[in-house]
Protein backbone atom coordinates (compact mmCIF):
# COMPACT_ATOMS: atom_id res chain seq x y z
CA UNK A 1 0.00 0.00 0.00
CA UNK A 2 2.74 2.49 1.10
CA UNK A 3 4.55 2.00 -2.34
CA UNK A 4 1.17 3.08 -4.47
CA UNK A 5 1.08 6.47 -2.13
CA UNK A 6 4.73 7.28 -2.34
CA UNK A 7 3.90 7.91 -6.25
CA UNK A 8 1.24 10.32 -6.34
CA UNK A 9 -1.10 8.45 -8.60
CA UNK A 10 -5.15 9.33 -9.95
CA UNK A 11 -7.36 7.75 -7.10
CA UNK A 12 -4.69 9.07 -4.48
CA UNK A 13 -2.95 12.08 -4.08
CA UNK A 14 -2.51 13.50 -7.51
CA UNK A 15 -6.72 13.40 -7.48
CA UNK A 16 -7.85 16.71 -5.94
CA UNK A 17 -5.46 18.16 -9.06
CA UNK A 18 -6.77 16.19 -11.24
CA UNK A 19 -10.51 16.51 -10.08
CA UNK A 20 -10.37 20.47 -9.92
CA UNK A 21 -8.37 23.71 -11.55
CA UNK A 22 -7.45 24.60 -7.85
CA UNK A 23 -3.95 24.39 -6.92
CA UNK A 24 -3.05 22.98 -3.24
CA UNK A 25 -2.75 25.49 -0.43
CA UNK A 26 -1.37 23.09 1.61
CA UNK A 27 0.68 19.84 0.41
CA UNK A 28 1.51 16.73 2.77
CA UNK A 29 4.44 14.54 1.73
CA UNK A 30 5.80 11.63 2.44
CA UNK A 31 3.85 12.74 6.44
CA UNK A 32 4.92 10.28 9.64
CA UNK A 33 4.27 11.12 12.91
CA UNK A 34 5.44 9.69 15.99
CA UNK A 35 4.14 9.01 19.74
CA UNK A 36 7.02 7.95 21.37
CA UNK A 37 8.06 5.17 19.31
CA UNK A 38 4.33 4.35 18.27
CA UNK A 39 4.00 5.23 14.06
CA UNK A 40 0.50 7.30 13.64
CA UNK A 41 1.17 8.18 10.36
CA UNK A 42 2.65 6.11 7.80
CA UNK A 43 3.88 8.29 4.87
CA UNK A 44 0.84 10.22 3.85
CA UNK A 45 0.08 12.11 0.82
CA UNK A 46 -2.71 14.59 0.62
CA UNK A 47 -3.10 17.99 -1.03
CA UNK A 48 -5.65 20.38 0.09
CA UNK A 49 -6.96 22.79 -2.74
CA UNK A 50 -7.44 26.36 -2.93
CA UNK A 51 -10.74 27.46 -1.10
CA UNK A 52 -12.11 23.79 -0.84
CA UNK A 53 -13.33 21.45 1.86
CA UNK A 54 -11.67 18.49 2.79
CA UNK A 55 -13.17 16.02 4.67
CA UNK A 56 -11.43 13.76 6.82
CA UNK A 57 -12.62 10.02 7.91
CA UNK A 58 -12.01 7.14 9.56
CA UNK A 59 -12.31 4.97 12.84
CA UNK A 60 -11.25 6.49 16.10
CA UNK A 61 -7.58 6.04 16.56
CA UNK A 62 -6.75 6.05 12.33
CA UNK A 63 -4.29 9.37 12.73
CA UNK A 64 -7.04 12.06 11.00
CA UNK A 65 -6.73 14.34 14.35
CA UNK A 66 -3.22 13.65 14.16
CA UNK A 67 -2.31 14.87 11.12
CA UNK A 68 -4.41 18.30 12.07
CA UNK A 69 -2.30 18.22 15.12
CA UNK A 70 0.43 18.34 12.48
CA UNK A 71 -0.58 21.03 10.43
CA UNK A 72 -0.20 23.68 13.00
CA UNK A 73 2.39 22.23 15.25
CA UNK A 74 -0.19 21.42 17.97
CA UNK A 75 2.34 18.56 18.74
CA UNK A 76 5.18 20.63 19.47
CA UNK A 77 3.74 21.63 23.16
CA UNK A 78 4.43 17.87 23.90
CA UNK A 79 7.93 16.03 24.20
CA UNK A 80 8.29 12.48 22.70
CA UNK A 81 5.94 13.52 19.86
CA UNK A 82 7.82 14.18 16.08
CA UNK A 83 6.69 14.24 12.65
CA UNK A 84 8.96 13.55 9.15
CA UNK A 85 8.32 14.52 6.31
CA UNK A 86 6.95 17.60 4.70
CA UNK A 87 3.80 19.94 5.17
CA UNK A 88 3.94 22.67 2.62
CA UNK A 89 2.04 26.02 2.64
CA UNK A 90 1.95 27.42 -0.41
CA UNK A 91 5.78 26.20 -0.93
CA UNK A 92 7.48 26.46 2.30
CA UNK A 93 7.76 23.49 4.71
CA UNK A 94 5.71 24.19 8.16
CA UNK A 95 7.57 21.61 10.06
CA UNK A 96 10.72 22.87 9.37
CA UNK A 97 12.46 24.00 12.85
CA UNK A 98 13.02 27.57 12.03
CA UNK A 99 9.39 28.64 11.46
CA UNK A 100 7.92 30.98 13.82
CA UNK A 101 5.16 29.20 15.36
CA UNK A 102 2.77 32.19 16.25
CA UNK A 103 2.57 33.65 13.08
CA UNK A 104 2.09 30.16 11.70
CA UNK A 105 -1.17 29.39 13.79
CA UNK A 106 -2.27 32.51 12.93
CA UNK A 107 -2.02 31.18 9.46
CA UNK A 108 -3.60 27.99 10.15
CA UNK A 109 -6.60 28.22 12.36
CA UNK A 110 -8.05 25.52 14.90
CA UNK A 111 -11.39 24.42 15.93
CA UNK A 112 -11.85 21.30 18.47
CA UNK A 113 -14.28 18.77 18.88
CA UNK A 114 -15.80 20.75 22.53
CA UNK A 115 -16.20 24.62 22.01
CA UNK A 116 -13.86 26.61 24.25
CA UNK A 117 -14.52 29.70 24.63
CA UNK A 118 -12.26 32.12 27.07
CA UNK A 119 -13.32 33.20 30.25
CA UNK A 120 -14.21 36.55 29.16
CA UNK A 121 -16.09 38.63 27.09
CA UNK A 122 -17.54 37.97 23.63
CA UNK A 123 -15.20 40.89 22.50
CA UNK A 124 -11.95 40.39 24.40
CA UNK A 125 -12.65 36.40 23.33
CA UNK A 126 -12.22 37.78 19.47
CA UNK A 127 -9.60 40.68 20.08
CA UNK A 128 -7.49 38.33 21.93
CA UNK A 129 -5.69 36.80 18.76
CA UNK A 130 -5.70 39.93 16.84
CA UNK A 131 -3.70 41.90 19.14
CA UNK A 132 -1.21 39.38 19.75
CA UNK A 133 -0.38 39.65 15.46
CA UNK A 134 -2.10 43.10 14.90
CA UNK A 135 -1.97 46.76 16.61
CA UNK A 136 -5.31 47.84 15.38
CA UNK A 137 -7.12 51.48 16.56
CA UNK A 138 -10.18 50.71 18.27
CA UNK A 139 -12.35 51.44 15.43
CA UNK A 140 -10.45 49.07 13.22
CA UNK A 141 -10.74 46.64 15.99
CA UNK A 142 -14.61 46.51 16.89
CA UNK A 143 -14.77 46.82 12.58
CA UNK A 144 -12.64 43.69 12.89
CA UNK A 145 -15.34 42.10 15.47
CA UNK A 146 -18.32 42.29 13.68
CA UNK A 147 -16.61 41.41 10.52
CA UNK A 148 -15.53 38.18 12.10
CA UNK A 149 -18.97 37.23 13.74
CA UNK A 150 -20.89 37.89 10.95
CA UNK A 151 -18.65 35.66 8.77
CA UNK A 152 -19.42 33.20 11.72
CA UNK A 153 -23.34 33.37 11.66
CA UNK A 154 -23.38 34.71 14.73
CA UNK A 155 -23.42 38.39 14.98
CA UNK A 156 -27.19 39.12 14.46
CA UNK A 157 -27.29 37.00 18.03
CA UNK A 158 -24.41 38.95 19.98
CA UNK A 159 -24.57 42.22 18.87
CA UNK A 160 -26.58 44.07 21.79
CA UNK A 161 -24.10 41.80 23.92
CA UNK A 162 -20.23 41.30 23.38
CA UNK A 163 -19.21 42.72 26.54
CA UNK A 164 -21.48 39.68 28.48
CA UNK A 165 -19.49 36.54 29.01
CA UNK A 166 -18.82 34.34 26.23
CA UNK A 167 -19.57 31.27 28.37
CA UNK A 168 -22.52 32.32 29.03
CA UNK A 169 -23.54 31.65 25.20
CA UNK A 170 -25.19 28.16 23.99
CA UNK A 171 -23.16 25.16 22.59
CA UNK A 172 -23.64 25.96 19.32
CA UNK A 173 -22.85 29.56 19.79
CA UNK A 174 -20.03 29.05 21.59
CA UNK A 175 -18.64 26.82 18.34
CA UNK A 176 -19.39 29.57 16.20
CA UNK A 177 -17.77 31.66 18.70
CA UNK A 178 -14.59 29.84 18.27
CA UNK A 179 -15.00 29.75 14.79
CA UNK A 180 -15.30 33.75 14.49
CA UNK A 181 -12.32 33.93 16.92
CA UNK A 182 -10.00 31.12 14.31
CA UNK A 183 -11.27 33.67 11.21
CA UNK A 184 -10.71 37.25 12.95
CA UNK A 185 -6.69 36.85 12.47
CA UNK A 186 -7.62 36.13 9.02
CA UNK A 187 -5.96 32.93 8.02
CA UNK A 188 -5.37 31.20 5.47
CA UNK A 189 -6.62 27.70 6.33
CA UNK A 190 -9.07 26.53 8.87
CA UNK A 191 -8.48 23.19 10.89
CA UNK A 192 -12.20 22.07 12.24
CA UNK A 193 -11.57 18.88 14.38
CA UNK A 194 -15.42 17.16 15.04
CA UNK A 195 -16.49 21.04 15.01
CA UNK A 196 -20.58 19.58 15.85
CA UNK A 197 -19.90 16.65 17.54
CA UNK A 198 -20.79 18.17 20.73
CA UNK A 199 -23.54 19.86 18.98
CA UNK A 200 -27.60 19.86 18.53
CA UNK A 201 -29.00 19.10 15.24
CA UNK A 202 -30.09 22.62 14.55
CA UNK A 203 -26.67 24.34 15.64
CA UNK A 204 -24.94 21.37 13.29
CA UNK A 205 -26.83 22.40 10.26
CA UNK A 206 -25.77 25.95 11.25
CA UNK A 207 -22.18 25.36 11.47
CA UNK A 208 -22.83 23.03 8.01
CA UNK A 209 -23.95 25.89 6.28
CA UNK A 210 -21.22 28.20 7.71
CA UNK A 211 -18.50 25.82 6.20
CA UNK A 212 -19.97 26.20 2.63
CA UNK A 213 -19.79 30.25 3.32
CA UNK A 214 -16.09 30.04 4.71
CA UNK A 215 -14.87 27.96 1.93
CA UNK A 216 -15.18 30.97 -0.70
CA UNK A 217 -12.41 32.80 1.18
CA UNK A 218 -10.73 29.66 3.53
CA UNK A 219 -8.96 26.36 2.58
CA UNK A 220 -10.59 23.77 5.53
CA UNK A 221 -10.10 20.83 6.35
CA UNK A 222 -12.44 18.96 8.34
CA UNK A 223 -12.57 16.08 10.57
CA UNK A 224 -15.98 14.33 11.58
CA UNK A 225 -16.96 10.70 12.30
CA UNK A 226 -20.47 11.86 10.61
CA UNK A 227 -20.19 10.61 6.97
CA UNK A 228 -23.16 12.16 5.48
CA UNK A 229 -21.75 15.53 7.36
CA UNK A 230 -18.90 14.56 5.58
CA UNK A 231 -20.61 13.59 2.10
CA UNK A 232 -22.93 17.18 2.74
CA UNK A 233 -19.78 19.44 3.62
CA UNK A 234 -16.42 17.49 1.97
CA UNK A 235 -15.28 18.02 -2.10
CA UNK A 236 -12.82 15.93 -1.61
CA UNK A 237 -12.96 13.65 0.92
CA UNK A 238 -9.97 11.30 2.52
CA UNK A 239 -10.46 7.42 4.25
CA UNK A 240 -7.57 7.28 7.32
CA UNK A 241 -6.98 3.98 8.35
CA UNK A 242 -4.35 2.74 10.90
CA UNK A 243 -2.26 5.58 10.16
CA UNK A 244 -2.55 5.27 6.23
CA UNK A 245 -4.31 7.00 3.94
CA UNK A 246 -6.46 4.42 2.21
CA UNK A 247 -7.97 6.58 -0.70
CA UNK A 248 -8.67 10.24 -1.53
CA UNK A 249 -11.26 11.94 -3.93
CA UNK A 250 -13.79 13.55 -4.96
CA UNK A 251 -16.79 13.55 -2.16
CA UNK A 252 -19.13 12.38 -4.60
CA UNK A 253 -17.11 9.37 -5.80
CA UNK A 254 -16.15 8.54 -1.96
CA UNK A 255 -19.75 7.99 -0.83
CA UNK A 256 -21.04 6.16 -4.08
CA UNK A 257 -18.71 4.22 -5.49
CA UNK A 258 -15.26 3.96 -3.52
CA UNK A 259 -12.47 2.39 -4.93
CA UNK A 260 -10.84 0.59 -2.06
CA UNK A 261 -12.48 -2.11 -0.38
CA UNK A 262 -11.68 -0.64 2.93
CA UNK A 263 -12.95 2.43 2.66
CA UNK A 264 -16.26 0.80 1.41
CA UNK A 265 -16.48 -1.72 4.36
CA UNK A 266 -15.97 1.34 6.55
CA UNK A 267 -18.58 3.94 5.46
CA UNK A 268 -21.45 1.17 4.62
CA UNK A 269 -20.85 0.05 8.70
CA UNK A 270 -18.99 -3.20 7.84
CA UNK A 271 -15.84 -2.75 9.61
CA UNK A 272 -14.92 -5.81 10.58
CA UNK B 1 -16.27 -9.35 -6.16
CA UNK B 2 -15.39 -10.83 -3.14
CA UNK B 3 -18.28 -11.52 -0.88
CA UNK B 4 -18.94 -8.24 1.38
CA UNK B 5 -18.39 -8.46 5.35
CA UNK B 6 -21.49 -9.00 7.59
CA UNK B 7 -23.05 -4.77 8.59
CA UNK B 8 -21.99 -4.32 11.96
CA UNK B 9 -26.20 -3.61 12.01
CA UNK B 10 -27.39 -6.94 11.66
CA UNK B 11 -31.12 -5.74 10.98
CA UNK B 12 -29.91 -3.60 8.28
CA UNK B 13 -28.06 -6.70 6.58
CA UNK B 14 -31.33 -8.57 6.69
CA UNK B 15 -33.09 -5.87 5.13
CA UNK B 16 -30.84 -5.48 2.43
CA UNK B 17 -31.59 -9.35 1.79
CA UNK B 18 -35.21 -8.84 2.01
CA UNK B 19 -34.95 -6.26 -0.70
CA UNK B 20 -33.40 -8.46 -3.02
CA UNK B 21 -35.23 -11.38 -2.42
CA UNK B 22 -38.42 -8.92 -3.23
CA UNK B 23 -36.63 -7.83 -6.05
CA UNK B 24 -35.97 -11.56 -7.67
CA UNK B 25 -39.88 -12.49 -6.74
CA UNK B 26 -41.06 -9.84 -8.44
CA UNK B 27 -39.04 -10.54 -11.13
CA UNK B 28 -40.17 -14.13 -10.91
CA UNK B 29 -43.63 -12.60 -11.28
CA UNK B 30 -42.91 -11.30 -14.47
CA UNK B 31 -41.40 -13.76 -15.90
CA UNK B 32 -43.96 -15.71 -15.56
CA UNK B 33 -46.71 -13.04 -16.67
CA UNK B 34 -44.55 -12.98 -20.02
CA UNK B 35 -44.37 -16.66 -19.87
CA UNK B 36 -48.29 -16.66 -19.83
CA UNK B 37 -48.51 -14.14 -22.44
CA UNK B 38 -46.65 -15.54 -24.61
CA UNK B 39 -48.24 -18.87 -24.40
CA UNK B 40 -51.61 -17.67 -24.32
CA UNK B 41 -50.90 -15.69 -27.75
CA UNK B 42 -49.25 -18.98 -29.59
CA UNK B 43 -51.70 -21.51 -28.19
CA UNK B 44 -54.68 -19.12 -28.80
CA UNK B 45 -55.65 -19.84 -25.06
CA UNK B 46 -57.83 -17.10 -24.02
CA UNK B 47 -58.64 -18.03 -20.75
CA UNK B 48 -55.00 -18.07 -20.04
CA UNK B 49 -54.96 -14.49 -21.33
CA UNK B 50 -57.30 -13.52 -19.36
CA UNK B 51 -55.67 -14.72 -16.24
CA UNK B 52 -51.87 -13.06 -17.76
CA UNK B 53 -54.29 -9.76 -17.56
CA UNK B 54 -55.46 -10.09 -14.02
CA UNK B 55 -52.05 -11.00 -12.93
CA UNK B 56 -51.24 -7.15 -13.37
CA UNK B 57 -52.45 -5.78 -10.28
CA UNK B 58 -50.50 -8.03 -8.07
CA UNK B 59 -47.58 -7.08 -9.85
CA UNK B 60 -48.58 -3.11 -9.37
CA UNK B 61 -48.46 -4.13 -5.54
CA UNK B 62 -45.33 -5.50 -5.49
CA UNK B 63 -43.81 -2.32 -6.95
CA UNK B 64 -45.47 -0.22 -4.29
CA UNK B 65 -44.20 -2.71 -1.95
CA UNK B 66 -40.77 -2.12 -3.00
CA UNK B 67 -40.92 1.47 -3.41
CA UNK B 68 -42.10 1.86 0.19
CA UNK B 69 -39.30 -0.42 1.22
CA UNK B 70 -36.69 1.74 -0.35
CA UNK B 71 -37.95 4.75 0.77
CA UNK B 72 -37.37 3.37 4.27
CA UNK B 73 -34.56 2.38 3.95
CA UNK B 74 -33.11 5.04 2.49
CA UNK B 75 -34.32 7.73 4.99
CA UNK B 76 -33.69 4.86 8.19
CA UNK B 77 -30.23 3.45 7.04
CA UNK B 78 -28.93 6.53 5.16
CA UNK B 79 -26.83 4.16 3.22
CA UNK B 80 -23.76 4.69 1.29
CA UNK B 81 -21.82 3.28 -1.45
CA UNK B 82 -22.58 -0.35 -2.67
CA UNK B 83 -25.37 -0.31 -0.47
CA UNK B 84 -26.45 2.83 -1.61
CA UNK B 85 -25.91 1.39 -5.39
CA UNK B 86 -28.20 -1.40 -4.85
CA UNK B 87 -31.01 0.51 -3.11
CA UNK B 88 -31.43 3.18 -6.05
CA UNK B 89 -30.82 -0.05 -8.33
CA UNK B 90 -33.82 -1.81 -6.66
CA UNK B 91 -36.43 1.54 -7.43
CA UNK B 92 -35.14 1.68 -10.69
CA UNK B 93 -35.35 -2.16 -11.28
CA UNK B 94 -38.90 -2.15 -9.87
CA UNK B 95 -40.05 0.56 -12.00
CA UNK B 96 -38.38 -1.43 -15.17
CA UNK B 97 -40.13 -4.81 -13.90
CA UNK B 98 -43.36 -2.66 -13.39
CA UNK B 99 -43.44 -2.03 -17.02
CA UNK B 100 -43.01 -5.32 -18.63
CA UNK B 101 -45.81 -6.72 -16.63
CA UNK B 102 -48.10 -3.82 -18.40
CA UNK B 103 -46.73 -4.81 -21.65
CA UNK B 104 -47.21 -8.49 -21.28
CA UNK B 105 -51.12 -8.17 -19.84
CA UNK B 106 -51.14 -5.89 -23.39
CA UNK B 107 -49.99 -9.05 -25.36
CA UNK B 108 -51.95 -11.13 -23.35
CA UNK B 109 -55.24 -8.93 -24.32
CA UNK B 110 -54.08 -8.31 -28.03
CA UNK B 111 -53.97 -12.18 -28.37
CA UNK B 112 -57.74 -12.20 -26.85
CA UNK B 113 -59.15 -10.47 -29.91
CA UNK B 114 -56.55 -12.17 -32.55
CA UNK B 115 -58.45 -15.16 -31.46
CA UNK B 116 -61.35 -14.07 -33.41
CA UNK B 117 -59.14 -14.03 -36.71
CA UNK B 118 -57.96 -16.88 -38.84
CA UNK B 119 -54.34 -16.01 -39.53
CA UNK B 120 -53.20 -17.11 -42.91
CA UNK B 121 -49.43 -17.55 -41.33
CA UNK B 122 -47.44 -18.93 -38.73
CA UNK B 123 -46.81 -17.06 -35.39
CA UNK B 124 -42.84 -18.96 -35.42
CA UNK B 125 -40.92 -15.59 -35.60
CA UNK B 126 -42.79 -14.01 -32.88
CA UNK B 127 -42.75 -17.17 -30.74
CA UNK B 128 -39.11 -17.16 -30.98
CA UNK B 129 -38.60 -13.51 -30.23
CA UNK B 130 -40.64 -14.20 -27.51
CA UNK B 131 -38.71 -17.25 -26.03
CA UNK B 132 -35.16 -14.53 -26.74
CA UNK B 133 -36.63 -12.23 -24.72
CA UNK B 134 -37.52 -14.38 -21.95
CA UNK B 135 -34.32 -15.63 -21.69
CA UNK B 136 -32.99 -12.37 -21.43
CA UNK B 137 -35.53 -11.21 -18.82
CA UNK B 138 -34.40 -14.80 -16.67
CA UNK B 139 -31.21 -13.82 -16.91
CA UNK B 140 -31.11 -10.45 -16.05
CA UNK B 141 -32.95 -10.95 -12.68
CA UNK B 142 -30.36 -13.81 -11.76
CA UNK B 143 -27.69 -11.09 -12.46
CA UNK B 144 -29.13 -8.97 -9.68
CA UNK B 145 -30.00 -11.60 -7.46
CA UNK B 146 -26.18 -13.25 -7.89
CA UNK B 147 -24.51 -9.62 -8.42
CA UNK B 148 -23.38 -10.69 -11.55
CA UNK B 149 -22.03 -8.40 -13.98
CA UNK B 150 -21.28 -11.29 -16.68
CA UNK B 151 -24.78 -12.17 -17.01
CA UNK B 152 -26.21 -8.46 -17.05
CA UNK B 153 -23.04 -7.62 -19.93
CA UNK B 154 -24.61 -10.81 -22.21
CA UNK B 155 -28.04 -9.32 -21.55
CA UNK B 156 -27.04 -6.03 -23.08
CA UNK B 157 -25.20 -7.48 -25.71
CA UNK B 158 -27.96 -9.67 -26.62
CA UNK B 159 -30.53 -7.57 -27.20
CA UNK B 160 -29.54 -6.58 -30.34
CA UNK B 161 -30.72 -9.88 -31.61
CA UNK B 162 -33.94 -9.17 -30.32
CA UNK B 163 -34.23 -6.06 -32.36
CA UNK B 164 -33.21 -7.34 -35.34
CA UNK B 165 -36.31 -10.12 -35.22
CA UNK B 166 -38.30 -7.24 -34.56
CA UNK B 167 -37.18 -5.56 -37.74
CA UNK B 168 -37.49 -8.59 -39.76
CA UNK B 169 -41.28 -9.14 -38.46
CA UNK B 170 -42.11 -6.03 -39.10
CA UNK B 171 -41.11 -6.21 -42.94
CA UNK B 172 -43.15 -9.52 -43.20
CA UNK B 173 -46.25 -8.06 -41.20
CA UNK B 174 -46.67 -5.25 -43.59
CA UNK B 175 -45.97 -7.36 -46.79
CA UNK B 176 -48.77 -9.38 -44.97
CA UNK B 177 -51.28 -6.49 -44.97
CA UNK B 178 -50.19 -5.19 -48.39
CA UNK B 179 -51.63 -8.51 -49.54
CA UNK B 180 -54.78 -8.10 -48.51
CA UNK B 181 -56.66 -5.44 -46.81
CA UNK B 182 -58.64 -8.23 -44.61
CA UNK B 183 -55.04 -8.80 -42.69
CA UNK B 184 -54.82 -5.60 -41.61
CA UNK B 185 -56.43 -5.24 -38.56
CA UNK B 186 -54.45 -8.74 -36.97
CA UNK B 187 -51.50 -8.05 -38.02
CA UNK B 188 -51.40 -4.46 -36.65
CA UNK B 189 -52.19 -6.27 -33.18
CA UNK B 190 -49.10 -8.62 -34.28
CA UNK B 191 -47.05 -5.66 -34.60
CA UNK B 192 -48.12 -4.15 -31.19
CA UNK B 193 -47.28 -8.09 -29.76
CA UNK B 194 -43.89 -8.07 -31.56
CA UNK B 195 -43.52 -3.88 -30.29
CA UNK B 196 -44.58 -5.02 -26.99
CA UNK B 197 -42.04 -7.85 -26.67
CA UNK B 198 -39.04 -5.78 -27.96
CA UNK B 199 -39.80 -3.15 -25.32
CA UNK B 200 -39.70 -5.63 -22.65
CA UNK B 201 -36.60 -6.73 -24.22
CA UNK B 202 -34.72 -3.02 -23.64
CA UNK B 203 -36.55 -3.05 -20.29
CA UNK B 204 -34.28 -5.87 -19.39
CA UNK B 205 -31.41 -3.96 -21.24
CA UNK B 206 -32.23 -0.90 -18.71
CA UNK B 207 -32.10 -3.36 -16.03
CA UNK B 208 -28.88 -4.84 -17.24
CA UNK B 209 -27.12 -1.40 -17.07
CA UNK B 210 -28.68 -0.73 -13.63
CA UNK B 211 -27.21 -4.11 -12.44
CA UNK B 212 -23.79 -3.15 -13.24
CA UNK B 213 -23.60 0.12 -11.75
CA UNK B 214 -25.24 -0.95 -8.83
CA UNK B 215 -22.27 -3.95 -8.52
CA UNK B 216 -19.21 -1.69 -9.89
CA UNK B 217 -20.25 1.78 -9.50
CA UNK B 218 -18.99 2.06 -13.05
CA UNK B 219 -21.94 3.14 -15.81
CA UNK B 220 -22.09 1.08 -18.73
CA UNK B 221 -21.15 3.07 -21.69
CA UNK B 222 -24.22 4.49 -23.46
CA UNK B 223 -22.61 2.99 -26.69
CA UNK B 224 -24.83 0.17 -26.62
CA UNK B 225 -25.52 -1.76 -30.42
CA UNK B 226 -28.75 -0.61 -31.22
CA UNK B 227 -30.45 -3.15 -33.74
CA UNK B 228 -34.14 -1.40 -33.98
CA UNK B 229 -34.42 0.14 -37.33
CA UNK B 230 -37.96 -0.22 -38.23
CA UNK B 231 -38.65 3.53 -37.39
CA UNK B 232 -37.13 4.72 -40.56
CA UNK B 233 -39.03 1.38 -42.48
CA UNK B 234 -41.00 3.50 -44.26
CA UNK B 235 -39.94 7.11 -44.41
CA UNK B 236 -36.50 7.95 -43.73
CA UNK B 237 -35.36 11.01 -42.43
CA UNK B 238 -33.78 13.46 -44.72
CA UNK B 239 -30.03 13.14 -44.50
Amino acid sequence: MSTSIAEPVAGHAAAPDAAGTATPRLSIRNLDFYYGANRALKSVFLNLPDRTVTGMIGPSGCGKSTLLRCMNRMYDLYPGQRATGEILLDGSDILSPSIDLNHLRSRIGMVFQKPTPFPMSIRDNIAFGVKLHERLSKGDMDERIEWSLTRAALWDEVKDRLGSLATGLSGGQQQRLCIARSIAVRPDVLLLDEPTSALDPISTLKIEELIDELKQDFTIAIVTHNMQQAARCADQVAFFYLGEMVEVGPATQMFTAPTERRTQDYITGRFG
Amino acid sequence: MPENAEHIVKSFEQELKRLRVLITEMGGMVESQVAMASRAMIEKDAALASRTVEFDPKVDAMEREVEQYVIRLLALRQPMAQDLRVIVASLKITGDLERIGDYAANVAKRSLVLDQFSLPYTLTGLAHMSELVQENLKRVIDAFGEDDTEKALHVWRSDEVIDQIYNALFRELITYMMEDPRNITPCTHLLFIAKNLERIGDHATNIAETVYYAVTGQPLSDARPKGDTSAYAVVRPPA
